[in-house]
Parts: C-alpha cells; structure tokens; sequence
C-alpha cells in the first residue's frame, strides 16, 4: 500500500461531521460503489433529528402516512424506551422508493454518518433495485405519490363520515394486514395517478360487482346451509382476505372498500421486506464493512475512524448465543454478513468441504456470485442455498423440537456430518412466512342462505392460533357484516371452531 | 447522484396528530389515572405529569398467529455440550428461552402493561378539563380599566420631562465631532507654521504672513466656538406607550374552620381542595396571592404552615372569619385591581345565631366584591344552621356563590369539578 502518500487524503478529522462533508463521504463511497459494481437507485440523504427518527420509527419508516391512534402508540412506546435509555434508536432508516430516501441521525458522528451512507444508501438502495421480490412486489417510483395520495384519501373520509367510523374501520383492516397479500399471483403496480383517476370508478364498479354477486339470493333468507344447492363460492380458497373482503364483502360502503384496499396495498409493499430480512441486513452490512474498508485502503480515513467504525460494526453484526441474557433469536445482520462474508470466502478460498458442498461457486468471481445470491431469493430460499457447514460450526447451531404435551425438548440435530442438512433445512422453514403465519384461507360463502362465511385454518404441526384469535374474527365479522366460523382442521380433522355471530361493541 | 437535505428544521411533531389520537382513545384510563392521582398526590406534587399505565389487553392490536401447543421446530445459536439426541427439561412456566418453541419470542408483545408519560401540562388539562372560572370572561371584558406604561424605544420628540439625557448628550457629543473635525485639523496645521515662523531668526520673520495666519487662527478659533454644545436636532426622548394591563392578578382567600369539632381528617379533606384551587387559579392568572384565616370564636390571618397544621381549639363564630376578609379586601386587595375568590371548608358547626350574621355579611359586602365564592361542608352529619343560611345566599347569588357537601376523599374531584362546571348559560346573567 502507498500508505505514506495516502496520509495526505484524509476526508476529515475529527469527529463533527458538516454538509459538505457528508456530501464528500457519499461522492467518494458512490464511487467506489460504483467500482464494485454497485447498481442503486438516486439517493436522497435527509438529516433528522433524534425526535424526527422516532416519529419514523412510529410510522414504520414511511415519511408520510394516514393518522391513526396505533402510530401514537408506537410512538409514545418508542419515546417512553429511548428516553428510559432501554434502546438507542437506530442509525439509519432507509425507504424503499426512488430517489431512495435514507435518514441519518444529527446525533451520529461523522464515523457513523459514513457507515449509515454506505449501508443504506448502497447497500440496502442496490437490494432495493435488484432483489426479484422487490422487483415483483413494488414500485419505488411510485410508493411516494400513493402514500400522498393514502394519506389524503383517509383524511376526506375522516372529514366525510367522522374520525370514529373511520378508525373503527381501519382498526380492522389492520388486524388482517397479514392476511392482505397474494403470495404467489403477481400484482399489478401502484400508481398514484391512476389510482386517484380510478377510485371515483372503482367505488362504482366494486360496488356493482357486489350487488351482482348477491343479486342471486333469494327471498326466503332460511334456506337451511345451501350446501347442496348449486355451485359453491370463492369456487377456490382465498388466501388474500383483505382482498376478498374488499371485492365481496356485501355490506362496506365504497369508502371503506378504498381503505381495505390501501391497508391491503401497504401490506403488499412491506411484504418483500418481511420475507428479505436476512438478506437484506447482510447485504447492507457485507456492502458498508466492504465500502468503508476500501476508503481506509484508499487513504481517504485515518486509523482512528477505521477502529471506531470496527466497533460499531462488530456491534452490529454481534450474535449472542442462547443462553445469553441478550439473546433475542438469530441476528439478521449477523447471520447476513456471515453468510455473504463466506460466499467471497468461497469463491475465494474454498476449502475441500466447499467444494464437495458448492461445486457450482468454487473459483468463481465473487463479485457475480454475491449478486446472483442478492438478486434470485428470499431468506428461505437463500439460506437452503447458501447456508455452509463451516457457518453452522461458526455459529454452533443445533436444532430443537418441542412438542407441548412432552416434558422435554429435545436436541434433532447439531452441527455435525449428520446434522448439516437438516439444521439447515430447520433453519430455512424458520424463515418462511407461511411456516412462522397460519394458513388461514376463505373456504366458503353461504351466498344463498345467511351469508354466513366459513374461514379454514389448516394447522402446521399441530399448533393452534392465538388468543386473538376471537379478536381479530370481531373485526372480520366488521367488515363482512355477517357471521365468521373459523374451523380449524389438522392432520385427524375438525380441531377446533370459533364462531363469531353477534357483533358486542361499537 | 445523491441530494442531501437538512430536514431538521421542518416536520417537527409529525407524530402529534397520531399521539392525540391515542389519547383520545384511551381517555376513560388516563382520565381514571389522573383523578387517582389528584387524590393521592400530596401538594406540591401536583406540578409535574403522570406516569399512565394501560393494561396490555386493552391496547394489544390482535391478529392471527400461532398460540402455544403443537409442535415447535427452532435454531439456536451458541451450541455448547448438547448432542444429537439430548433432552432437555422445560423450565417450569414453560415458553420462555431455549424451550424451543420459538413461538414464544415470536409474539414481540411482552406481558407488561403498557406505560406512557403525559406532561404536567396535559395532566393539568385532564385535571381541569371542561372546567373555566366562573365569570372570568365577563371580568376580563369589563375589566381594563387599568393601563401600564411600557418602554417602546426612543423617539426624537417629546415633553422635556421624558428626556433621555444619556442619548442626547451622546448625540450631541457625535454631532460636535463631525461638525469641528476639519477646522480642528486646518487649526492644527496654521499653528504649526506659526510657531515654524515664530521660532526662526528675527530678520527673516515674514511678518505679514504671521499676521495673516494669526488671523486666520483666530477666525478658525470662532467658528469651532460658535459650534452648537446641544442642538435640538440631538433631543432624544424616552417613549412610552399605554397598554391596558389585563387584571392578570388574583387573590385567593382560604377560610378553615379550625375549632375543636375539626378533626385532622376534615382538615386534610380542605387542604385537597385548596390546591385544586390555587392549581387552577394559577392556571389562569399571572400573579396569584393567597390569604390564610383560620377561625374559631375569633378569625387570624396566618401562614400556610400555620393554617394546615397547627393545633387549636374552640368554639366557632364563623362571621369572624368573614369580618376579617372583608377587612382584608377593603385594605389591601380593592376588587377592581384583584380577582377575588374564596373558598371556604367547615363541618358545618357554628354558633346558631351566628349563621344569620354570616348570610348578612356575605350578602351585603363580601358577595360583590369576588368572583367567586364557594363553601364545602366536609361532615358525614346532617346540616347546621350554617348550611341553611348558606343556601339563601346560593338561592339569591347563585352564579357568584355556591356550596356543596362532602363526606370523603374521593369526593373531592367530582365536587371541584361540579363547582367550576363551565357555566354557558349564565353569561347573560349579572
């Protein structure tokens, strides 16, 4: 290394960063970024303050959302815990839209400053931009404008037909906000535009489509199930409940279709973010630790800002084990970083393990494989293909099984020969959303008798639903405006049933 | 390409409009939570906010998940002496750490109720909601009678006894400056040759020249003379400007019986509501006097100290404790400068031909000079004679005087609150 007549290129010293510094860190970082390969949409850096995060933090990130009681909530939660010193707020949050927006923290350093650029603003920004999920479920261009347009929607109706009714129905919606996304059939794209030029439409037309589903009903309401009586509707099970609430639940008003509809929407957008954590942290994390060890390189840092910024990397990627009274599950960031950190290591270096175990990426350029890796998964996914023997050592895994009726608990597998595959299969299912949610589905409609609607939970493992369970069926029974049964069914037949008939509040 | 925005400055609050809806929500437990703590509180404690507790299932947002049972499958870290095939006894209570349903650290939502902090302003809000002073309008209309005169700079002209001597000296002293500086300087080089001449040999002397600057010198000497000390163009006078002042001051009288029939208990019932009072008066005033009396068969005005704790006994003659308001008001707190209001706490004892001294007093001299005054009988008796008198004043004056009966504690609140009820409909009335 040209150490000496590196010296001279200090970017600062110091601590206190300034505009035009940070301006010179993002040019430089860009830079190298851009040597790497690095593909990212524009970025936008907006400095905030410590108060400013945690109204972002309350309204999950986005700048700009619709009121409502439960962002006060998580605000007055995250103030009460930051204040109380029982968390630090995090560094950075970035959005994923175009310009990317990234927020970083007026109380940073200007160490911590270059770190958050370099994590969000190329990191999080390019996975963002390449990750198929993302690619397939939203649109960075046009999230921005649909919040605008969210906001000022709720906001009419709340002038139209009062602030109560408003929440009543949007409490509800949220309570199904998990159940608001289709897993497996692409959607179309937001846009702003169109949506506001199409909402007076929709409301007519949904409504027609309604009226026409339950045009076919006959006089006499008792008609016994109707079970044997002509074909039976959702002619398939429905996944998407927000969705089928919003096409065919007979008795919402227009309005409160439109608000399923946005709830529904911004679960979709969140959606791949959900189902990217590990890939998405490690990612950013791999890119900063690689980005900003490149400027020390570059002489563009002195050796106290490269220590400084060790730490807090090593905090961030720290991994307590389970007994440890700071554990809290798997780290994403950790098991990220290590992951995209052994993907190089085997291109690189593999060793006789790696190549019996990835005879495909063994000598290859690092550079393509870590962006095929970023590009083509999702955690499930990348772990089942990515996840080496040595890391499971790394990170001494072992796998548990419980079964509730056992007293014990017992160890299936560890981190040997025998084990490798299963952990990492365990581990892998641990990701997938629809392993960690219940599968609950639309089954049936009694579209000729009492409209009564039949909700079926096929059961993984034996494990029952929650104690929301007869909650959350109250706020589905708001919006479908007749009764719920939820059954739920598992290996040996009918388990368990809720009904949910008369609605007691409001 | 990156832009960088300083975003410091806007969007302040942002999450306000969602807090508001939040407490909007859960009015009912903040509202219980502030009414327990007026109650428990002791005095001077009421000047910071409260500490809100929301059990957690009145908060929680539910949604569909998975509840305990069935068979769990998790990864840990941190392996240390486990093998393939090890079972491990479940901590008794079960779900907890390394139990392996990881469903249990999947809930995010812990057990604890869910805490929150509302500051001293809005803890005050919900302790006064609804509440206004009684006829604090109608004053504050009719009221500005009174004008203070404010500094508002300084200003060129003016009567002489506004004069600002400081500023129009230094105006002054600028302006003689400015005016003599360039004959100064001309002086300084005429004497120079003068003394240049005067000091070469006698034969070369050009006496006419000599002459000519002495002239000049002289002339030069005049006109810097002739320079103005004080000119009218340096007065600077003081401004002053008329602002109605707002009867922003109030005086508070708290009247306690503290003969023997008044146990401690009675006494620590007052002392709640006199801070409620004070609390609210100084809400809505700047500037707020208290005045003690304490009274048995005779009244003395004394500390607050005094007043709550100290120990005496007697018999009752309440009209003294009134007589010594009255004096008091006419001596020191004239009702046209001073926002009068009293509260006064018995348990109801009186001498009986007292009473009716009372109700006369109240009704010929105190009743108009206040904006309010109010009487609580703290007994779990029947009515005295003093009640009864009472309620004729009520009856005859009933936007300025009103009384109520209290038996414990927690009555306080809901009384002080009946006695400050907005009163709308009597704005017409007076």
């Amino acid at each position: 290394m040209n150490q000496a007549k590196a010296k001279r290129n200090f970017l600062s010293t110091g601590s206190d960063w300034t505009f035009d510094l940070i301006e010179t860190y993002d040019k430089e970082i860009g830079k190298i970024a851009a040597e790497f390969g690095l593909d990212t949409y524009p970025n936008q850096i907006e400095v905030i303050s410590s108060e400013q995060m945690m109204d972002a933090y309350a309204s999950v990130g986005m700048p700009l959302g619709y009121h409502h009681w439960s962002y006060g909530k998580q605000f007055l939660d995250v103030e009460q815990n930051y204040k109380r010193g029982r968390m630090g707020l995090a560094y950075e949050i970035v959005i994923n839209s175009s310009p990317c927006i990234a927020y970083l923290m007026e109380e940073n350093n200007m160490m911590m400053q270059a770190l958050v650029i370099a994590h969000a603003c190329y990191g999080h920004n390019s996975f963002f931009k390449g990750n198929y999920l993302f690619k397939t479920w939203t649109d960075a261009t046009a999230i921005i404008d649909y919040l605008v347009f969210a906001k000022k929607y709720v906001q009419e109706c709340e002038e139209k037909y009062g602030i109560e009714d408003v929440e009543l129905t949007l409490d509800s919606c949220h309570a199904l906000m998990n159940f608001g996304v289709d897993r497996y059939k692409r959607p179309v794209p937001l846009s702003a535009e169109e949506e506001r030029a199409r909402v007076k439409e929709r409301e007519h037309q949904l409504q027609q489509q309604v009226n026409d589903l339950w045009r076919t009903i006959p006089k006499s309401e008792k008609s016994g199930d109707g079970s044997g009586s002509g074909e039976s509707f959702p002619s398939e099970p429905q996944e998407n409940l927000l969705y089928f609430l919003e096409k065919h639940a007979p008795l919402l008003k227009p309005w409160q279709r439109e608000l399923v509809r946005i709830v529904r929407k911004m679960a979709q957008y969140f959606y791949p973010q959900r189902q990217t954590q590990v890939m998405n942290e490690g990612w950013a994390s791999f890119w900063h630790y690689t980005l900003v060890n490149r400027l020390y390189d570059k002489g563009f840092v002195d050796d106290g800002f490269i220590l400084e910024f060790l730490q807090s990397h090593t905090n961030v990627v720290y991994q307590p084990a389970f007994d440890s009274p700071h554990y809290s599950g798997i780290n994403p960031y950790a098991l990220g970083f290590a992951m995209y950190t052994d993907i190089k290591r085997i291109c690189e270096n593999p060793t006789p393990e790696d190549r019996e175990w990835f005879p495909d990426y063994v000598d290859k350029p690092w550079l393509e494989i870590v962006d095929f890796a970023m590009r083509n998964f999702k955690d499930e996914s990348f772990i089942l293909q990515f996840l080496s023997p040595k890391l499971m050592r790394d990170f001494r895994m072992f796998g548990l099984e419980n079964d509730v009726l056992d007293p014990f608990v017992e160890v299936k597998e560890i981190h040997n020969d025998e084990g490798y595959r299963m952990l990492r299969d365990r581990l892998a299912q641990q990701y997938n959303l629809s392993y960690r949610e219940p599968n609950i589905q639309v089954q049936k409609v009694n579209i000729l008798g009492d409209r009564s609607l039949i909700l079926k939970h096929t059961m993984n493992g034996d494990r029952p639903l929650n104690d929301d369970t007869v909650e959350v069926l109250k706020h589905f029974r708001r919006l479908w405006g007749f009764d719920i049964r939820l059954e739920s069914w598992g290996k040996e037949g009918l388990v368990k049933s809720y009904t949910c008939t008369e609605e007691t509040d409001s | 390409m990156s832009y960088i925005i300083d975003r410091r400055l806007n969007g302040k609050h942002k999450s306000s409009v969602n807090r508001q809806r939040f407490l909007r929500r859960y009015q009912k437990h903040i509202k219980k939570a502030v009414e327990e703590a007026v109650n428990q509180r002791s005095i001077k404690d009421l000047n910071r906010g409260e500490q809100i507790t929301i059990p957690q299932e009145d908060i929680h947002e539910p949604s569909f998940g998975h509840g305990q049972g069935g068979t769990g499958s998790i990864v840990h870290p941190g392996n240390k002496e486990f093998n393939t095939g090890d079972r491990i006894p479940k901590p008794p209570g079960g779900g907890g750490q390394g139990s392996g349903s990881g469903d249990a650290s999947d809930q995010g939502e812990g057990e604890d109720d869910f805490v929150f902090q509302i500051s001293q302003e809005e803890f005050l809000d919900y302790v006064f909601e609804d509440l206004e002073l009684p006829n604090l309008l109608q004053k504050e209309l009719k009221e500005i009678k009174e004008y203070t005169l404010k500094h508002a700079g300084i200003v060129s002209d003016g009567t002489p006894s506004k004069l600002n001597i400081v500023r129009s000296m230094r105006n002054a002293q600028a302006r003689r400056i400015v005016m003599t500086r360039s004959s100064k300087r001309l002086l300084l080089e005429l004497e120079e040759q003068i003394e240049e001449i005067e000091k070469s040999d006698s034969a070369l002397k050009d006496e006419a020249l000599l002459q000519e600057l002495l002239l000049q010198v002289s002339q030069l000497r005049q006109k810097i003379d002739k320079t103005p000390f004080l000119d009218s163009y340096d007065l600077r006078y003081n401004h002053h400007v008329k602002e109605p002042k707002p009867s922003s001051q109030a005086v508070m009288f708290c009247i306690m019986d503290v003969s023997g029939s008044m146990t401690q208990e009675t006494k620590n019932i007052a002392k709640r509501f006199y801070i409620l009072l004070y609390l609210f008066l100084r809400r809505n005033y700047e500037k707020i006097e208290v005045v003690f009396i304490r009274h048995h068969t005779s009244a003395k005005e004394v500390t607050e100290e005094e007043f709550f704790y100290s120990r005496e006994t007697g018999g009752t003659i309440v009209s003294s404790a009134l007589k010594l308001m009255d004096k008091i008001v006419k001596d020191r707190y004239p009702s046209n400068a001073w926002n009068i209001y009293a509260a006064q706490a018995s348990d109801g004892d009186n001498w009986d031909d007292d009473s009716d001294t009372c109700r006369k007093i109240l009704e010929e001299s105190i009743i108009d000079q206040v904006q309010y005054f109010t009487y609580i009988e703290i007994t779990p008796r029947n009515h005295q004679s003093l009640w009864y008198a009472y309620e004729q004043v009520q009856n005859t004056h009933p936007s300025y005087f009103s009384m109520r009966h209290i038996t414990d504690l927690t009555d306080i609140y809901p009384v002080f609150r009946d006695l400050f009820q907005r009163r709308l409909h009597e704005s017409s009335k007076s």
